[in-house]
Parts: structure tokens; sequence; C-alpha cells
């Protein structure tokens, strides 16, 4: 049924459809509609059977699902930001038991300084926890990826992270096309724990593991990764024939046939560069697109057949491995290893910065023009970090860098007098 | 596509403004993205929420910089910041005030512009008198109706009573024809000038 909702309540009607039996959250931005609106579900009753607990951190609401999950329920939960930071050791434990949970990541960026709007820094710091990790475009996307993203996690029985843009997508309202409980019934079977702590039945979960065993343990982490790049196009294939729409799989071209240029996203910024590679187009410019939707699994094979024709791609990420440049893009070489393709990074809308049709047309032309740097900061006020650059090398007590631009910035006034 | 600025402050319901005209648009059958600006949402700081409307599926991201129209929820922002900043040249603007916008020293900003598309409401008033409270989002989504014609006075209805219920709606279905009487009047009156 179409309906006009907030991505975050689209969201969260979509894992109600899933039938989760335990749900544990704690709040944090811009997380919070997801679990709040799933505990009002819950509440009034049209959720059951199915706990809602309300834990006090974000490590507990991982430890929780854990248990629940081992304990053979359907297990839910959502973070973002600090929050997934805060549950990480627990994050691991998950993947390396083998628990097929599900959780939202409402991406934001980590601090400090403190900030709450949205970039892919927090999931992909988490990028080796064995996680899968699934980036939506679209509302519609975030709520067709939890469908089939409790499917793939319990098959293979390992976890799986459904990212989706903090506020651009959470705090969003637009049409959806809401699946009917059949229809997700259809899709998804009842899950059927491959392990599970059973008093008829009693094994141990989470054994110490020495050097005896520990690689073959964590090699099949590996493996199980490398056939859901087998199972996810099929889920995603499957999908379409029940719900009739395209969404998930390992990556998306558009305009790519052709294409000299193509630039690389994930996530909602996708949209913003299909209007402006239409655009472009539209000038007679040889340009296309390729998303990425899993992350992990990273789809090497894939990625470089989408790229193989073309001369030169631009990733352009929202995350920023700090000493060295991108992250994704660093995924992206390794795909095109061997093909002698031009590549460039460009690092973008971290820490919620728009990211405008304006500058990427002006990015998308300089790579064209083969005038691009390896690494590009979109839209980086150069002026301010040369000004507080400069007043490092002048004065040893410089003081706090954020403080310090924002006051040049005349934002605030972090000193008095 | 139709792009909506709506500019107030914390409290007044300016997201929720951009939510509901999202609403009344996906109502027609249209397609509708709105968000807020993500600002930290602390009660009387300035706040502002798009929406964009459009016959086809809306794939872009960024924030409105150039909108089609303005919606001004709070006339003391307009001594803070620039409201009207990217207005498109044949831009509407809708401003919740109970004065013109001559007498509020605005008179600058309709010049070579038509002013059948811009008009002021006292929307806080209307707010009060039928919901009881100084809520002006309601009334100024029926005066945008009528200024604009691009959503109909029905679908805000529609989205009002998806948002509220009993009471509240009936008072803020209320307020919204009022508002929408108010503007419709005040334009005839530009019209005949």
């Amino acid at each position: 049924m179409l309906k006009q909702t907030e991505g975050s309540k689209a969201v969260a009607e979509a894992v109600a459809l899933c039938r989760p039996e335990v749900i544990c959250a704690y709040p944090i931005s811009p997380q919070t509609h997801i679990v709040e609106a799933l505990g009002e579900m819950v509440k009034s009753g049209s959720l059951t059977p199915c706990e809602f607990i309300n834990v006090e951190s974000e490590f507990a609401a991982m430890s929780v699902a854990i248990g629940a999950s081992a304990a053979g329920a359907r297990s839910y939960t959502a973070t973002a930001s600090q929050g997934l930071l805060f549950m990480a050791e627990a994050v691991y434990n998950a993947s390396g038991l083998g628990l097929p949970i599900v959780m939202t990541v409402a991406n934001r960026a980590i601090g400090a300084p403190i900030n709450i709007w949205n970039d892919h820094s927090d999931s992909l710091s988490q990028r080796d926890s064995g996680w899968m990790q699934l980036f939506a475009e679209t509302n519609q996307e975030a709520l067709d990826l939890h469908i089939q993203a409790f499917r793939l996690a319990e098959e293979l029985s390992m976890p799986i992270m459904v990212c989706m843009d903090g506020f651009i997508l959470t705090h969003a309202f637009e049409r959806v096309d809401m699946p009917s409980q059949e229809q997700v019934d259809s899709y998804l079977p009842r899950f059927e724990p491959r392990q599970v702590l059973d008093p008829a039945e009693p094994v141990s979960i989470g054994a110490m593991v020495g050097p005896e065993a520990f690689m073959e343990v964590r090699y099949l982490a590996h493996a199980k990764q490398m056939q859901a790049l087998e199972r996810i196009p099929q889920l995603s294939a499957q999908f379409k024939e029940i719900f009739g729409r395209d969404s998930g799989g390992l990556v998306r071209t558009y305009r790519t046939e052709d294409a000299e240029t193509i630039i690389i996203a994930m996530g909602s910024v996708l949209g913003t560069i299909k209007d402006t590679v239409d655009e472009m187009r539209a000038e007679g410019h040889k340009i296309g697109v390729l998303g990425i939707i899993s992350y992990r699994p990273f789809p090497l094979e894939q990625v470089k057949a989408a790229l193989i024709n073309c001369r030169r791609f631009v990733v352009l990420e929202k995350s920023l491995a700090v000493g060295m440049g991108g992250i994704v893009a660093t995924d992206v070489r390794m795909a095109v290893t061997g093909t002698g393709l031009k590549g460039y990074t460009a690092i973008a809308g971290l820490g919620g910065r728009p990211i405008t049709k304006a500058s990427l047309h002006q990015l998308f032309r300089q790579a064209e023009l083969d005038e691009l740097p390896q690494v590009t900061f979109l839209d980086l006020d150069w002026d301010a970090v040369n000004k507080q650059l400069e007043r490092e090398r002048k004065t040893r007590r410089s003081g706090p860098a954020a403080e310090n631009i924002l006051h040049d910035k005349g934002l605030v006034s972090a000193k008095f007098g | 596509m139709f792009q909506i600025r709506v500019h107030g402050r914390g409290g007044q319901g300016v997201v929720t403004a951009a939510e509901m005209l999202s609403v009344a648009a996906f109502e027609e059958g249209r397609h509708a993205q709105a968000f807020p600006s993500f600002g930290s949402e602390r009660t009387g700081a300035p706040v502002v929420a798009f929406c964009r409307i459009s016959g086809r599926e809306i794939r872009l991201r960024e924030p409105i910089m150039e909108p089609d129209a303005i919606i001004v929820q709070d006339p003391t922002l307009l001594s803070q910041i620039d409201v009207f900043a990217g207005m498109k040249a044949d831009g509407y603007v809708l401003l919740n005030s109970r004065h013109s916008f001559e007498t509020l020293g605005l008179a600058d900003l309709l010049k070579d512009r038509n002013a059948a598309r811009f008009c002021t409401l006292p929307a806080t008033e209307l707010g009060l008198k039928h919901v009881g409270r100084p809520i002006p989002n309601v009334p100024l989504l029926a005066g945008f109706a009528a200024l604009s014609g691009t959503i109909q006075l029905d679908s805000v209805i529609k989205a009002i009573n998806e948002k509220f219920s009993g009471k509240v709606a009936l008072g803020n279905i209320a307020a919204a024809e009022e508002a929408y009487l108010l503007v419709l009047a005040k334009m005839k009156e530009i019209a005949d000038a």
C-alpha cells in the first residue's frame, strides 16, 4: 500500500512485518524514531508476540540481542554513531558467535567534535566486524532491505547492519509502498536457528578458542560472506517476484553504458548524483553511476565488471580514513587492480555537510578532464583550515581547533572577553 | 518540481508543516519529499524545513537553496536571518503577520516582483482562535494553498485529518478554512487594486 510517511516509521513498520520476537534498544539520534515506533507497536499489542526491552546502554542492547538470538528469538536493534562504538565489543561477539541479528544503523558522524548529522563513519568503523552491511538509497529501499536482511542473516546465521542515512532518510517524509503481512510471510520463513540454547538439548556457545582453531572459525565468517555474495542477488530477485520491485542486490548501475566516467557512491547521495548525471548526459557528457548496496561483503567482481569499460572513476564517499584518504575507494581500487583504470577519491558530506548538485557538477567536470588530485575534499573551506594551521604554527597554546573554527566562522564565541 | 522552504522557530510546528504539505501533495497523487534542516531542535531556535513536490520520483537530497515558495512562520526571524535567500524571481512568499509587507519595512522585497505572489496572514491569531494554541503552521498551509494553487484546500484538510483527530482536527480544519478565505480575499484586493 502506498503511503507518505517518515523513513523511520516506514522502517519500523517493515521490521514489525518481519515478526521480530525481541527488540532491544537504547535511544540515540537519528535512530530514535524507529525504536520509538516499534515500542509503541509492542505496547499497543499490534506487534505480538514480541518483547521490547529498554536497556541501559548500547552495549547492553547488543548483549541482550545476542542472548535473545542465542535463545532462538528473531532479534532486532538499532543504533548510530557513538552508540555503535559503545557496543563495538558486543558487535564483534554477535558475528563471532554467528548470531543472525538485524540492526539498523542510522548513519551519523562520530565525534569529537560532537556532531549528530549524517556521514558513514559509524558503520564503516565496524567494517571488519564480520557483520554484513547493506546501504539503502531511498526509504523504500531501506524498508525492503530489512525484510531481505532477516532472510539472509538467518540463512547464513550471520548478523547484518542495514545502513540508512541519518536525518536525510530517517527523517524524510516520502512515498513508500508498504508490503502486506502476507507478502512478507511468503518471503521470510520462520526463524530456524542453526544453534540454540535449549535446556532439553544443552550446548555451550562462546567457548574459548586457542590458536589451534581460531583461524578456522574466523575463516568461516569470511566464507559465510562469500556465500552471501551469491545469495544477495538471488534474494533480491526473489524479492522482486513477490513484491514487484527492484530492491537490494550487490550493486546497481545507472547510465553506465558507453560511460567514460563513472561515479561510485553508497546511500542516499546516489539520488543527487543521478540527477546531476542526467543533466550532464543531456549536455552530451558520457557519465554514469555505480551504486554499491552491499558494502560487506564487498562485491569485487561486480564492481570490476561495472567499471571495466570506463576510462576513469570517482569514488564519492561520506567517510575518511584519516592519514590515508578514502575507505570505500580502497576497496574499489582493489576491485580494479591490474586494469590500469584511473581512479579518484572525493571525500564529501562529512558531519552532514550538504552535497549539492552545483558542487557535483564541478567535481565531475574536473574528473572528466583528469584535473582532480587523487583525493579531493568536496567544498572544504580551505581558508578556515589554513587559518587554524597558521594559528598553530604561530602559537603553542592555539586552543581547541573546533572552537577556533566556529569562532572564525562567527557561529559561536568560544572565548569570553 | 516545486520547492518550498518553511522558516520558523522550534515549537511552531515547522517540520510538521513541511511533512503535512508533503502528505497533502501525496493525497493528490503526486510525489513529495519533506525533510528538516537537521539543526539542533530547541524551542525558540530558528528552524528550517523543506518540501519538494513533483510529478515524478524525487531523488534530489540537497537542501532547497532556490525555493519557489517561502513560508515564514515567525516574523521576528526577519531581523535575524535572510529567510528570502535564493528565492526565485517569480517566487511566492507567505508571511505570518497581522501587518502588511510595507508596515513590516519589507516594501523593497516586493520591488520588481509580482505582488499577487506575496501575502501576509495572521496565522498565530487563527491558531489561537480555532485551536486555542498559538501554532501558525496549519493556517499557513491553507493560506499557501490559496496563494499558490500548488495544492488544494481539500488535500490540506486530508493531511490535517491524518495528523490530528477529534477536537484538534476540527479546530485545525476551521483555522485552515478561514485562512484560505482570508488569503483569497487579500489576493482579490490586490488583483482589483
